[in-house]
């Protein structure tokens, strides 16, 4: 670096202020070796808290289907389908209408509008989730019971094939409700990481196709955005990531039933929200070490896509952004 | 003009104008929280909730006073321990950096950010709780101090790094020593976005329910450092999700105050001491 | 922000923690967690208690009988309580603190909660009939079996929404102790216990949690202590009894139904008084119970401890009735007075096993 050439061509320094800068160097080392320390104790206590649950049910609790206190057999699939399920439909929800929005603050809006607005929009991810909890509990769910849940009911669950996601009583919880609310959570984070994707297109892209007599919307969709796609991608990917650990939100409207259902009206339950619920007084040596090896699972997913996700955002937005 | 010209431009329009109600409506939703609890919150929100320990449902004039004070207790302790650790980590990383080792530590600062917060929970259960036989504001507090310092250490990386060259060498070149030149420049010349950093991660965890429900857990009384202690999300929580109308207004109430905090200080961390760089989140 | 901002606001802070602290030390702060059956009357008992004690703070936090339990396995909490009685393995695995005594408080009903809109007569319900609705075989409210329960009622014909619980649960074990009773098939199936492997339904967290998702959901149906649905004004059906009447849960069911148990109560008050013999007995009635420690290590918590309850068996019982708790019959308070007597002489043994 720089600096540290700098450093090496600088005259002959005291002592003493080289003993301090030594100091500093461990002083800083130390504390960011605490990070490594934080994190290792972290994967070893979920190691070691999952050890009864790993070794009493092997492999097979990521394909059971089975949650039995009393017999002490558990299984992982029903929670990992709910929070799978949830969060994709939280995408399917978010990625349209962020990309959308962050199109609109990139290319259309003036860039004080723009910064004005992606700053709201940017305070909507500083609302804690309980609070997002609390909302759904008492408006979006009496909403969905009463009237959005019925209505897909009559109108796609009369579908073929589609239809089955569509059937069933109309709880007003359940994975529909869940993805909803984790939709609005996640489109901040879509909206704000595709807006600085779109933005770090150089300009002289869309000059040209303007020049070329695109439209607007032609410009951006078929030019700006196949140059920003890894970041857009990027930007799903820590959308997702997010969603699959959300706990209070998601506990409060999923319906808590540790089964799979095919409708998406159904009640349902996720990882994070079945510890939540059953952690503080889970009993016996196997039950709590079932929970702590959900745990561990759901550490791992949201590892993997954070990485992922990490990966494709520092390769657009940092400073010359490649060609894709 | 042709047909292809006519068509290509009506879908021109109606796409923009989509990717424009995609945006209001999104922003649109911001209000609508914030209107909610307004209306509902304002309605509860009194004196006494201020200042009275909650009560039994049924009774009259309970608050959440309690769950005020933990929450500032469990927070402040958590930002005491959380704020040094993770702004002399990102010092390490933006000052003096080795390659791998500092690679490792900042792909693990990203790892420990994007842990999800229950998960955090279940490690202060067996780290602190578990050994003090108890639930505890300590354990809390060390949970959120936990999510807390991968935020100020990223923040403070990238501020510190932002310090322009010059003013470096400008230093170094007059003789001060490399900790010298980053204790009395890098960091007074970053100083505003590391800041921001720290206010901003500090109201993400004030907001956090989840790592606290099994370690500062709950408390109808005042709670403490050894003992369980209420906090606003998690009353919130138990109290939005019981059949009780009166502790439902009670919840309302606690919202509006829990996210006036929150938005306040967020409101004011970007407004006066960002330079109005949007900041990557996650 | 200068240096001496920041020292102000750490002072600030330290002086916050420090106060908590200091406020601490001059009350007996004791934590305990568990049943949420009991909890308005224990939640009312530790407010009272506090009013005239104010040197002594009892922090309950209702998070389900499995809650209690584990909490004194583990030693988390001074005490806990359950309306499940705690089994040998358990019994066998707390033994941190000393035996673990159970000393019952109140009985209490696990009645069917339901929200039936346009029904304005109480429903009856018979053991198969609520087994086959929680197994998922009955699933509309006009189903035959509740048509046949309750003739001359027009039932509507909308889905059954099934309420149950999420967390080990003594209530549960009271509600699946008696559906295993009536119901071979419920036994086989899913049989008893704090938490259960449920056919179908959504779950809510203690016993609010229920009484809030049935209050908000149409049509559906749960279990919950009786004072849940009386305070929240909500419908609750009546349940045939051993004898083969329809019974609707008060105190003097409830009572009817402890009686028995009460002349052969065991020295460890470990009793189950599901689907009791007499005429006007209720049949899903419980006991709940206080879960002490033997050998509480601190010495002024034991003494508040020990205070508490015996000011439970006396003053305590008299403002049972008011929350349609059923008080414990003389001659288990004379017997619990016996145990408390035990723990409290510290040269004796611990009270002998059973």
């Amino acid at each position: 670096m720089a600096s540290q050439a700098v450093i090496a061509q600088a005259p002959v320094k005291k002592k003493t202020t080289q003993i301090g800068d030594i100091v500093a160097r461990w002083t800083v080392l130390v504390f960011a070796a605490s990070l490594l320390a934080i994190t290792g104790l972290l994967v070893y206590e979920l190691w070691i808290g999952s050890a009864a649950a790993r070794s009493a049910l092997g492999f097979g609790f990521l394909t059971s289907s089975e949650w039995n206190p009393v017999t002490d057999k558990f299984g992982a699939l029903p929670f990992i389908y709910g929070t799978v399920v949830t969060s994709f439909l939280a995408l399917l929800i978010s990625v349209p209408l962020g990309v959308g929005a962050a199109m609109f603050l990139s290319e259309l809006a003036p860039a004080g509008i723009s910064n004005a607005l992606t700053f709201v929009i940017e305070l909507l991810a500083a609302i804690p989730s309980v609070i997002y909890g609390l909302l759904a509990i008492f408006t979006v769910v009496p909403l969905m019971r009463t009237t959005v849940e019925p209505f897909l009911k009559h109108t796609l669950g009369l579908l073929p094939y589609i239809g089955a996601l569509f059937r069933g009583p109309a709880y007003g919880v359940g994975y529909l409700t869940a993805g909803m609310v984790l939709a609005i959570m996640t489109i901040p984070f879509v909206i704000s990481v595709s807006r600085e994707s779109l933005l770090a297109v150089p300009r002289e892209q869309r000059e040209a196709a303007l020049a070329l007599g695109a439209t607007r919307w032609e410009t951006t969709w078929q030019v700006v955005m196949p140059w920003a796609k890894l970041g857009i991608f990027g930007s799903v990917f820590l959308g997702l990531a997010r969603a699959l650990g959300e706990t209070m939100a998601v506990t409060m409207v999923i319906g808590n039933d540790p089964s799979i259902h095919a409708s998406l009206l159904a009640p349902g339950y996720s990882i994070a929200a079945v510890i939540a619920n059953e952690f503080s007084e889970a009993g016996g040596a196997i039950y709590p070490a079932a929970l702590i090896e959900l745990g561990l699972v759901l550490f791992f997913l949201t590892i993997v896509i954070n990485a992922a996700a990490r990966i494709m955002i520092m390769a657009t937005t940092s400073k010359g952004s490649k060609r894709v | 003009m042709s047909k292809r010209l006519v068509w290509r431009k009506i879908v021109n329009g109606v796409m923009l104008t989509l990717t424009g109600v995609a945006t209001f409506a999104t922003v649109s939703v911001l209000f609508v929280i914030l209107g909610c609890l307004i209306y509902q919150g304002g309605k509860s929100l009194s004196w006494n909730f201020f200042t009275k320990l909650p009560v039994p449902t049924g009774q009259e004039g309970g608050g959440m006073a309690n769950a005020i004070v933990g929450s500032l207790q469990i927070v402040g302790l958590a930002a005491l321990i959380g704020i040094p650790i993770g702004f002399l980590a990102g010092v390490y990383l933006a000052e003096f950096e080795d390659k791998k080792f500092g690679s490792l530590v900042r792909y693990v600062a990203d790892l420990l950010n994007g842990v999800p917060s229950i998960i955090v929970g279940i490690l202060a259960f067996t780290l602190v709780v578990v050994p003090m036989h108890g639930n505890s504001g300590l354990a809390g507090s060390i949970a959120l101090a936990v999510m807390l310092i991968p935020i100020v250490t990223r923040q403070t990386e990238q501020f510190l790094r932002e310090v322009p060259l010059a003013l470096r060498e400008a230093a170094l070149a007059l003789g001060a020593s490399k900790w010298k030149m980053i204790a009395t420049v890098a960091v007074p010349a970053g100083s505003k976005g590391i800041l921001t950093g720290m206010i901003l991660g500090v109201a993400r965890i004030s907001g956090e329910s989840a790592p606290l429900l099994f370690t500062a857990a709950i408390n109808q009384y005042w709670g403490g450092l050894t003992e369980p202690t209420a906090s606003l999300p998690v009353m919130i929580y138990k109290y939005a999700t019981s059949p009780f109308d009166d502790w439902h207004s009670q919840a309302w109430a606690a919202g509006l105050v829990l996210i006036g905090m929150v938005l306040t200080a967020n409101i004011l961390a970007r407004l006066v001491l960002a330079k109005g760089v949007s900041v990557p989140r996650g | 922000m200068g240096k001496t901002k920041m020292k102000r606001i750490s002072l600030a802070l330290a002086g916050l923690l420090m106060g908590g602290a200091t406020v601490a030390m001059a009350q007996t702060k004791i934590n305990a967690c568990g049943a949420s059956f009991p909890d308005p009357i224990y939640e009312k008992w530790f407010a009272d208690y506090h009013t005239a004690h104010p040197d002594v703070q009892i922090n309950y936090v209702a998070n389900g009988s499995g809650g209690g339990v584990k909490g004194v396995t583990d030693g988390t909490v001074d005490f806990g309580a359950s309306d499940a009685p705690m089994s040998d393995a358990e019994l066998a695995a707390a033994t941190r603190n000393g035996k673990i005594l159970h000393f019952p408080t109140v009985m209490g009903a696990v009645i069917p909660i339901y929200n039936v809109s346009g029904v304005t007569q109480d429903l009856r319900f018979s053991g198969p009939t609520l087994a086959g609705i929680f197994l998922g075989k009955i699933t509309k409210w006009n189903d035959k079996l509740i048509v046949a329960d309750n003739p001359g009622v027009k039932l509507p014909n909308e889905d059954i929404t099934v309420v149950h619980r999420t967390d080990g649960s003594g209530t549960t074990f009271v509600w699946t102790d008696f559906l295993s009773n009536v119901s071979a098939d419920w036994k086989t199936k899913v049989g008893t216990g704090k938490a259960v492997s449920w056919p179908v339904g959504l779950g809510g967290a203690q016993n609010s949690g229920v009484a809030g998702l049935v209050k908000n959901t149409p049509y559906s149906i749960g279990y919950t202590e009786l004072i849940y649905a009386v305070e929240q004004k909500m419908g609750y059906g009546s349940v045939k009894n051993a004898a083969g009447d329809f019974i609707k849960a008060d105190i003097a069911s409830v009572t009817e139904a402890a009686a028995g148990a009460a002349k052969t109560m065991p020295a460890d008050f470990r009793v189950s008084i599901v689907n009791a013999p007499g005429k006007k007995s209720y049949p899903i009635s419980t006991f709940t119970w206080l879960l002490i420690p033997s050998n509480i290590p601190d010495a002024a918590k034991s003494k508040a401890i020990h205070a508490f309850l015996d000011w439970m068996l006396t003053e305590g019982q008299k403002s049972a009735p008011s929350l349609t708790y059923a008080p414990l019959p003389a001659t288990v308070v004379v017997k619990e007075k016996a145990q408390l007597k035990s723990l409290e002489a510290p040269a004796a043994a611990p009270a002998k096993k059973k």
